[in-house]
């Protein structure tokens, strides 16, 4: 298993936890794991191909999936997976 | 005056505001022609955006009322543009700056605001904004008399900058033509103040709020209010007639095509402004005339490196 950080707006699908643990050999199969405990989560992460939403960020043990394999990124006992949106701030 | 402009100033803060409006001739294509699209070049500010507007006003009433004494230091939240216009404006006044911001804002953006001598506080990555507003208030909390909190999201003064001068503007330069208005909420000061000044003089002006369609959303700035911490200067009652919910991919795309079609390379909260207006100019039909405001340029959100693990872009 590895724990899944799961960013504000996402936690009402995880009943509020910030962290959740989620099995899986890749991140891929992790978001799939995460759709069978919360269901739903996946449509807010990724797009309707499967791939992973332009203004979302993953990082496996802190590297940016997309600078590694993206959704087959291998993921092990223990590692830690964080779900970020690429915003930050108040404009306007 | 501003950086179009070839007049002399005394100082930067003079540079700030009067920036042009400009038409955006494939955006009213897009909305079946026969409309008007007027976007306020808010990147022409000194500080590189929108907020430099805000800032300025909120320092200035604050040096004014005494709220902002000799020695006290000037903290707020924000990981971005308003962050830069405080760093910009305490340079040129000799205020020291303590800003609080979520840690995986790029290094370009802490860089822009270190470079002025601005003292940075990190905040958590997973709580974005509102964990930056948190922790800003919580400094506060423990050492009241150091500093002043200017708030952008509670203060007068933010609205107040866009009554005098982003609204007046535009009516200056549109004047009773304008039939529309439509910005996107973050602090919600843009379209607070431009809205007030619009409807007070033009009542018959419609204004729209545009918000990202989600709380989990990639529009920079923008704020989706309702699961948000609700600024207390958003009081939209007789000012805003409707919102308009604007998805990230929708407002991404036409930020990119902006850059590609007129040649304005501006952020994703642009796009979205400039989505909005579409969508608002098509509903209306021939004969609409809409402002809206491209807040910062699109350089400020180039993509980091791959050796710049953590970050917003």
């Amino acid at each position: 298993m590895a724990n899944v950080r799961i960013p504000t707006p996402l936690r009402k699908l995880t009943d509020g936890k910030e962290e959740v643990a989620a099995a899986g050999t890749t991140v891929g199969e992790l978001i799939t794991n995460l759709e069978e405990n919360y269901p739903g989560i996946r449509a807010r992460i990724c797009d309707d191909d499967g791939s992973v939403r332009r203004f979302v960020n993953i990082f496996a043990n802190d590297e940016d999936i997309r600078f590694l394999n993206n959704l087959d990124t291998p993921v092990k006992e223990g590692d830690e997976v964080s779900i970020v949106p690429a915003i930050a701030g108040g404009n306007g | 005056m501003s950086l179009h402009s070839s007049a002399r100033v005394e100082s930067v803060l003079d540079l700030v505001g009067n920036t042009p409006l400009i038409r955006l001739r494939s955006v009213e294509a897009r909305a079946g022609g026969d409309v008007e699209i007027w976007a306020k070049c808010e990147f022409e500010n000194p500080g590189g955006s929108v907020k430099d507007r805000a800032a300025r006003q909120m320092v200035l009433d604050a040096r004014a009322d005494g709220r902002l004494a000799d020695g006290t230091t000037l903290i707020d939240s924000t990981s971005g543009n308003t962050g830069v216009a405080y760093a910009m404006i305490g340079a040129a006044l000799g205020i020291p700056i303590t800003l609080v911001m979520p840690a995986n804002v790029s290094m370009a953006r802490k860089s822009i605001t270190q470079a002025y001598g601005t003292e940075l506080v990190y905040s958590s990555e997973l709580e974005g904004s509102d964990g930056a507003i948190r922790l800003a208030r919580a400094r506060v909390a423990e050492d009241p008399d150091r500093y002043f909190f200017p708030d952008q999201y509670s203060n007068p003064s933010n609205p107040r900058a866009h009554y005098l001068g982003t609204g007046a503007e535009i009516l200056a330069a549109i004047g009773d033509r304008i039939t529309h208005f439509a910005t996107g909420v973050g602090t919600t000061g843009t379209i607070m103040g431009t809205g007030r000044r619009l409807k007070e003089e033009r009542p018959h002006v419609e204004v729209v709020a545009v918000e990202p369609d989600d709380s989990f959303h990639g529009l920079e700035g923008l704020k989706h209010l309702d699961s948000s911490i609700v600024p207390k200067i958003w009081q939209p009652e007789g000012i805003v007639d409707r919102r308009l919910p604007m998805p990230t991919d929708e407002a991404w795309d036409a930020a990119d095509l902006l850059c590609r079609e007129e040649g304005v390379f501006v952020g994703h909260s642009a796009g979205a402004n400039v989505a909005g207006a579409c969508r608002v100019a098509k509903d209306a039909g021939p004969g609409a005339v809409v402002a809206t405001i491209l807040p910062d340029r699109g350089d400020r959100y180039f993509k980091p490196m791959a050796w710049e693990k953590h970050y917003v872009w």
